[in-house]
């Protein structure tokens, strides 16, 4: 059974305008232990999938799915409370601004805390533990003192450690990667990538990456999903995207990327397309 | 946080020197001879008028009254009323704890509705409870005093018969002042019904004197609401799988209590400002209404004496939410 599996998901924003289709018809599935990456541009609807995975979208959107289900559970057919408790617990997502997603009001070890204390029920000494053996395989040093560290006093890198600590804290089951690096240096990068591979391999989670970065995709996806305004444009599993490529789009992106450039000109996805891709034409503007 | 208090305390001295120069000048700039005042409408003899101007100082250049003054102040002499012949400071302390414990009251008011409101309001942004809300706030906020306090008093007091038209309780009780509070020293002295009658005589002041607060509170803490429901970390609140009530009564509430912080400390000085009007309409003997009555009589060392201690309750006030303001906002402390 998979761990989580989707079909015909159809996310829709109303605006001003009418409704906007950020997500057409996405079938998406992984199998528990699978590292999916899902890629596209900005506006692919990436993003906006997953969020309508953890029940994070706003007011303004419609979430259509023929099946949504998590562990053999339907998501979409839950008490707003019942989803509650898988999600953060089963289901956990770190996201692309580590500073900006921790609460700055509060301190790191009440913000870990907290999730152990709704979804496991630990008592303090329990949560302060767990916390501290947290802050330790996140690699945070010297993670007693840290804990009563505020976000605005540590790096980045480190806030997306926090982040990540928050995220696995009760042992989920599936962690969604939404651009965990984008927003952190190159060296850093690195470092935060191989700590969620390597946690994924320890703990046997599924984990979804979220990302633009072809070269995240290739360290550390089993498979890759490509997505284009809002529709699927190809899967496969991470050899043959990056040997084979079937799509025409994923040949653009692949040209796209920096080590291709020719001479002086960085190529771009439209100069690359050779024909309009099924959804380009039905454009969300 | 030591460092933070002891650079607000060192920002007060030059607000305090610019308030004891206004303080000074306004009443200076008044029209009128205060030693005419002083001796009333009868003829005075030009001998008598230069012994009293000598008197009071009134002959020394400016600048040395001026120093005269400020050395005064700062041996807590406010100078003595022309008409009780009592220090000013005196005077001031008989009647604060009356202004005081309106001001609570209003204080008290004006946050509870204020931020349930502006909370309300935020979440159901656009709806009818949201548009009816701000739409109140605003007629609240502009609405003058003096008339919504008639406006009261006719109703509830006229027609209603519900509350009592003015003064702090009823003339049926009387005991020897302790903390100046009327509600406490009612329970404090055990007679019957006064409790009662203290806190029906604070309703009607309350509201009036709370309503402008209200309104710049509920809209304040909306607009604060709205911006941080948009945050990362709200989002990040929600995606731990906390229910609602935690996510926005704490992850939210908690950061858009800074500026509301920071609205409800300038409000004090509204609300002594208000204080006056209200004061005078309900007949409440605090030191609004001792201004008012200072600046009817021309009795110049009250008005200013009084105007400097009203300004320093104000930045004591707000210093003391300048030290809230850090204690709430963790980024400010470690600055």
């Amino acid at each position: 059974m998979p761990l989580l599996e989707i079909k015909n998901l159809t996310v829709s924003f109303d605006t001003a305008a009418g409704p906007f289709l950020a997500v057409r018809g996405i079938d998406l599935s992984i199998e528990p232990r699978e590292v999916l990456a899902i890629v596209g541009e900005s506006g692919s609807g990436k993003s906006v999938s997953m969020l309508a995975v953890m029940g994070l979208l706003p007011k303004t959107a419609t979430v259509k799915a023929d099946r949504m289900a998590f562990d053999g559970v339907d998501l979409l057919g839950l008490s707003p409370a019942a989803r509650r408790r898988i999600v953060g617990k089963d289901i956990s997502m770190i996201f692309q601004e580590p500073i900006a997603s921790l609460n700055p009001c509060f301190t790191v070890g009440f913000q870990i805390e907290e999730v152990l204390r709704f979804h496991m029920g630990m008592d303090r000494a329990q949560r302060r533990a767990r916390a501290i053996e947290l802050m330790k395989l996140v690699g945070i040093p010297d993670p007693e003192a840290r804990l009563s560290s505020f976000p605005h006093q540590m790096s980045g890198g480190q806030c997306q450690r926090v982040m990540i600590a928050i995220a696995i804290a009760c042992n989920p089951k599936l962690l969604i990667a939404d651009e965990p690096t984008t927003a952190l240096d190159v060296t850093i990068q690195k470092q935060i990538l191989d700590l969620l591979v390597s946690l994924q391999a320890k703990y046997g989670m599924g984990l979804i990456m979220i990302t633009h970065n072809m070269g995240v995709v290739a360290e550390t996806a089993d498979r890759v999903i490509v997505q284009y305004k809002g529709r699927k444009m190809e899967e496969a599993d991470v050899l043959s995207l990056f040997e084979s490529p079937k799509s025409n789009y994923t040949r653009a992106l692949l040209s796209a990327l920096p080590e291709n450039a020719v001479g002086d000109r960085l190529p771009t996805v439209s100069d690359m397309m050779f024909e309009p891709a099924p959804s380009a034409s039905g454009g969300a503007a | 946080m030591l460092r933070y208090i002891l650079g607000k305390l060192a920002l007060i001295i030059p607000t305090f020197i610019g308030i004891t120069i206004l303080a000074f000048g306004f009443v200076r700039i008044l029209p009128g001879d205060p030693v005419l005042v002083l001796a009333g409408e009868r003829g005075l003899s030009p001998e008598r008028h230069t012994a009293l101007m000598h008197q009071f100082g009134f002959d020394q250049p400016i600048w040395q009254q001026y120093l005269t003054y400020l050395t005064n102040i700062l041996s807590g002499d406010f100078g003595t009323s022309f008409s009780t012949k009592t220090p000013v400071l005196k005077d001031f302390l008989v009647r604060f704890p009356a202004t005081v414990e309106l001001a609570i009251f209003a204080m008290i008011f004006a946050v509870i509705f204020g931020v349930a409101f502006g909370i309300f309001a935020a979440i159901r942004r656009g709806s009818w409870f949201d548009q009816l809300t701000m739409g109140t706030a605003l007629a609240g906020y502009s609405m003058p005093i003096f008339w919504w306090g008639l406006l009261l008093i006719i109703v509830f007091s006229g027609m209603l018969h519900w509350t009592p038209v003015s003064g702090r309780i009823d003339l049926l009780y009387f005991f020897k002042p302790v903390t100046g509070f009327m509600t406490i020293d009612s329970l404090i002295s055990g007679q019957k019904g006064a409790f009662r009658s203290a806190v029906s005589h604070l309703i009607l002041p309350t509201i009036v004197l709370g309503t402008i607060p209200l309104a710049v509170i509920a809209r304040q803490t909306r607009s604060a609401m709205l911006e941080v429901l948009g945050e990362d970390y709200v989002r990040t609140a929600r995606a731990k799988g906390l229910a609602p009530r935690r996510v926005i009564g704490l992850h939210a509430f908690r950061n858009a209590l800074i500026p509301v912080v920071t609205t409800i400390g300038l409000q004090v000085g509204t609300l002594l400002t208000g204080a006056i009007l209200t004061e005078s309409i309900f007949s409440w003997p605090g030191i609004g209404k001792w201004m008012i009555d200072a600046i009817s009589k021309r009795d110049y060392f009250t008005v200013q004496g009084g105007l400097l201690l009203i300004a320093l309750i104000v930045m004591a006030v707000n210093l003391i939410v300048d030290v809230l303001y850090a204690v709430i906002n963790p980024r400010i402390r470690s600055n």
